[in-house]
């Protein structure tokens, strides 16, 4: 290379060629704002009606950009937190994972980009709040494909449906530890579910155990606040999974299912002992007596006698579990694992009075004298009938006690055709057993099958093992032969019309619709109601009761300061895990009603 | 008569330095006798971050490691988490990838040429080459919706397929950069000034390079074929036809023909993957991130960036959903500290940007 190199001077300038022509990257800057890609990333926009408020926004946000508040208007309500996510977008960094956790879909990224303002606490934004119109700007949205949650629920292993009704074995088979890993990883945690369980569980904490592969820990947050966990992993009605933030785009996470596999992994009272350890307080000197081992009553006593008190529970039969072991058939909910729950119950101190009926063989003004509080928790033993002409005939049976002689162990003879009355769980179990002992089973519900209160994963299961369900009919006659025994249902098929107050819609008779039907029995399962001769006359008039209920207050206390009560006689839901709360709550009430009147601070 | 040592601080703000750090010079005259590279200025614990982490919110803080080219560090963390969990990765996906470094890779090295030009005084070449980068940044905008943090390669593959002509806007950005190229050799490699000033300044030793671990251009400047795309390919590297230029002196324009052949090479590839790309899935998705625990053990992945090999490193103890351990090899710690300390020694003040640039250096990946 020469001193001066001419062509290496030279070259560079041809630069020169690109003189006076227009700039080509940023033509119109600053006069026109740049549309940005389909895809960009820009400024949060939400979907205010399809979003729950779950939080998992803010809880994947690295950058504390997202925080949940309180949007005006929009009220909390089951599996809706009522809070909103705000952006602060002096921290966010457009990442988008975000939009990619939101279970619902609702949080999106818009291609807004530029916003100027002086003052800096404007930054903080509600999208689709602050910026409605934004719903027009979307660019960068989850769908399914894309999301990063997993909507897709293991599946349970079942028994096959023609498998099933040859015998009573538990029918639902439990998960595995892979599988149970696998479900309890799905959680998102959100804890929608905690608010809509009438117990208020501690469902994301007991999840979270499961999936980092810790069962011990999983059962003692679950015994935390329910002393039937395994009851409730079989047979509970699950409002948690309503409530699913995962079920808006998939499956609920199988809660009941992942509840089960904790408690199944203990297999004895003495191991539930040794690995809930619980702390027994020294005793307190304060009597309770409970009326009924039902699931409320169990839990008064249970939580109550590790807070020091003594108790003591009246139970009418020769077993304890009220319903949950006389009414639901063992295929749900084996006898064992019911056995083995109680044994547990009274190894912390819980003494059970079996085989004696409150009325009959002690007093209820006895039980009132001698404790210092009275649980109620007697349940709805008596059947509603359905008040049609031939009901009393023979073969006419009420479900309640079909399943409770089942349930003891008694042979019922049904002969081969059997009618359900009814769409509840009641009905579907008295379906499905009927089953099991031969006979073909008709269902007669007078709404249609979306309207049936029984749980859909029963009535599912009815339908694989061969029930069948005839929606919108009315039973009008039973017939009967010459013995009085019943040959056959006369019902009438009825339409569906909407009701004027905004209630579920109302079946309403189709004339000369009449249908008849061939039957060798009959179950009426359209609801029970409660029986409380029991009590004497004194607390009958002092006790308010209202529509077949306990009225009673929020520590389940009644008109009498004394009594409290829970369970299906004193709440709506009528459900095991409502009656456990009930129970809760009761046991906090007399405590704070025994105790801490005693401390003297009560509040 | 021998002169008096002066100390000059050289940065950190200072237009000739690739990024917040500074060179200590002791110089006479204006020779430098000894240089110390001083970081600082831009630690945000990145590592340390991770571990409080889950495995996928720690992805964001991946393109921030390098910002001029972020890709290869997401594409080393996302395949170095597939390793450990033994997660595939379907085909498509391994393409997008390696598309996608290589748009990363052209983009560094159109931002090297500008900077590289500008430290010597050639503008023009900067401003014409930053802007052409941004075509490249449009193609990232189209493909993962932001042109700087990406954000796109994860595990288990890609955030979002192709979107719609896609393909198109590709060739058409990959047409326009190889007619474009002629024009940066005119302005260049074929200029008095840059000829002058970049031959025989900044030589690496070539049997230091190898102690010190020296990587990428500057590696291969010095006649050393160490690429990892060939040495040990990953994604599909292995079914793509392209070759790795070498240089031979082991000086700043060994190291600028090294870039100039290369960004040829990756407009090859980029067409190849267009040609070659199958249909099918983009993802295979990772579980629910907030419970994604991965197998006790660690995994190491290395991949090629324009600035030389990046690798990570993650431990995991198989229990928590956070990294036990999370590790970057950068090139740029070597590069900019041992390197370049040791290349300063002799030379002029006014090469130290122009051989700090040559090195591609790259300071928040030195302090991660």
């Amino acid at each position: 290379m020469s001193f001066f190199d001419l062509k290496g001077t030279l070259k560079p300038l041809t630069a020169l060629k690109q003189f006076g022509r227009k700039p080509h990257t940023l033509k119109d800057v600053p006069y026109v704002t740049r549309e940005a890609a389909d895809r960009y990333r820009g400024f949060h926009y939400n979907d205010l009606e399809q979003c729950i408020g779950c939080g998992n926004c803010a809880t994947i946000c690295q950058n504390q950009a997202i925080d949940m508040v309180p949007v005006e208007g929009i009220e909390g309500k089951k599996g809706d937190s009522g809070l909103r996510p705000r952006v602060d977008n002096g921290r966010c960094c457009w990442c988008g994972l975000c939009v990619d956790v939101c279970p619902t879909g609702s949080l999106s990224l818009t291609k807004d980009y530029l916003y100027v303002s002086e003052d800096p606490n404007s930054f903080l934004w509600m999208p689709g709040v602050d910026n409605p119109q934004g719903k027009e700007r979307i660019s960068f949205f989850s769908t399914e494909e894309t999301s990063l949650n997993d909507f897709a629920r293991i599946p349970m292993p079942e028994l096959e449906g023609m498998e099933r009704v040859k015998s009573f074995a538990e029918v639902v088979l439990g998960y595995n530890e892979e599988q149970a890993r696998a479900e309890a990883s799905r959680c998102i945690s959100c804890g929608l579910c905690t608010e809509a369980c009438p117990e208020h569980m501690h469902i994301p904490e007991y999840i979270n155990a499961i999936a980092r592969a810790n069962d011990a820990d999983a059962v003692r947050i679950i015994y935390d606040n329910n002393p039937l966990p395994e009851m409730c992993g079989k047979v509970c009605t699950r409002r948690c999974e309503d409530v699913c933030a995962i079920a808006h785009r998939g499956e609920p996470i199988a809660i009941r299912w992942l509840k089960r596999y904790a408690t199944e992994t203990v297999d004895n009272a003495d191991l539930i002992k040794e690995i809930v350890n619980p702390e027994i307080k020294e005793p307190n000197g304060f009597k309770v007596g409970i009326v009924g081992a039902g699931p409320s009553g169990l839990t008064v006593a249970y939580y109550l006698a590790l807070r020091g008190f003594d108790c003591t529970i009246y139970e009418a039969h020769a077993k304890a579990g009220g319903m949950t072991m006389y009414g639901i058939p063992k295929y749900r909910f084996p006898e064992e694992s019911l056995d083995k729950q109680i044994e547990y119950i009274e190894k912390v101190g819980v003494k059970i009075n079996f085989n004696t009926k409150v009325g009959k063989d002690i007093s209820f003004r006895e039980i009132y004298d001698t404790h210092d509080a009275v649980f109620v928790g007697v349940g709805f033993p008596k059947p509603w009938t359905l008040g049609v002409e031939g009901e009393n005939l023979k073969g006419s049976i009420q479900a309640v006690n079909f399943l409770y002689e089942i349930n003891n162990g008694k042979r019922v003879d049904l002969g081969d055709k059997v009618i359900v009355i009814g769409g509840g769980n009641v009905a579907i179990d008295a379906a499905r057993v009927s089953r099991r002992l031969g006979a073909d089973v008709t269902i007669l519900y007078r709404r249609r099958v979306q309207d049936m209160p029984a749980d859909w994963e029963e009535i599912e299961g009815a339908e694989e093992e061969g029930v069948h369900i005839v929606p919108q009919a009315i039973p009008v006659k039973f017939h009967g032969d010459e013995k009085g025994h019943v040959i056959s249902v006369e019902y009438v098929m009825a339409e569906m019309v909407p009701d004027e107050r905004g209630g579920r819609p109302k079946p309403v008779p189709i004339e000369g619709s009449n249908k008849t039907i061939e039957a060798t029995a009959v179950l009426g399962a359209i609801g029970q109601q409660g029986d409380y001769s029991f009590l004497e006359e004194e607390f009958a008039e002092k006790i308010k009761i209202e529509r077949g209920r306990f009225v009673v207050n929020e520590i389940q206390q009644t008109s009498d300061p004394k009594i409290f009560a829970g369970g299906d006689a004193a709440n709506r839901t009528a459900d095991a895990i409502s009656a456990i709360a009930d129970g809760y709550r009761a046991v906090k009430g007399i405590e704070a009603m025994l105790v801490k009147k005693d401390e003297g601070n009560v509040d | 008569m021998r002169e008096k040592a002066t100390t000059l601080y050289f940065g950190p703000q200072h237009p000739g330095i690739t990024g917040n750090m500074m060179v200590r010079l002791k110089v006479e005259g204006d020779t430098i006798v000894k240089a110390t590279a001083e970081v600082g200025y831009l630690h945000r614990a990145f590592e340390k971050l991770m571990e409080e982490r889950n495995w996928l919110q720690s992805f964001t803080l991946l393109c921030r490691f390098c910002v001029p080219e972020p890709d290869p560090v997401e594409e080393s963390y996302a395949r170095a988490v597939e390793m450990l969990e033994g997660r595939e990765v379907p085909e498509r996906a391994k393409y997008i990838r390696v598309m996608v470094l290589e748009l990363a890779r052209i983009g560094a090295f159109l931002f090297w040429y500008g900077a590289q030009a500008s430290s010597l005084g050639l503008h023009t070449v900067g401003q014409w080459s930053i802007g052409d980068r941004n075509y490249v940044l449009d193609l990232f905008e189209a493909l993962t919706g932001a042109r700087i943090y990406h954000m796109y390669i994860w595990p288990g593959g890609v955030r979002r397929d192709f979107p719609e002509g896609f393909e198109e806007q590709v060739i058409k950005t990959m047409d326009y950069l190889e007619k474009r190229l002629n024009d940066y050799d005119d302005l260049l490699f074929e200029s008095a000034i840059f000829q002058k000033r970049a031959k025989g300044i900044g030589i690496i030793n070539k049997e230091k390079a190898i102690e010190w671990g020296v990587v990428g251009p500057p590696l291969r400047g010095c006649g050393i074929r160490h690429d990892m795309r060939i040495d040990d390919p990953y994604e599909v590297y292995d079914k793509l036809d392209f070759i790795v230029p070498t240089g031979e002196n082991g000086d700043i324009w060994s190291r600028a023909q090294v870039r100039r052949q290369e960004i040829r090479q990756s407009i090859r590839i980029v067409r190849q993957v267009i040609d070659k790309i199958p249909k099918g899935e983009y993802y295979n998705k990772i579980p629910n991130p907030q419970k994604w625990t991965l197998p006790k053990g660690d995994a190491y992945a290395h991949t090629e960036a324009a600035r030389g090999e990046v690798g990570f490193f993650v431990a995991s103890d198989g229990v928590s959903t956070h990294p036990r351990r999370a590790h970057e090899r950068g090139a740029a710690y070597v590069h900019a500290i041992t390197l370049l300390e040791d290349l300063l020694v002799g030379a002029n003040i006014a090469d130290v940007s122009e051989i700090m640039f040559s090195l591609g250096t790259c300071p928040p990946e030195v302090e991660r």
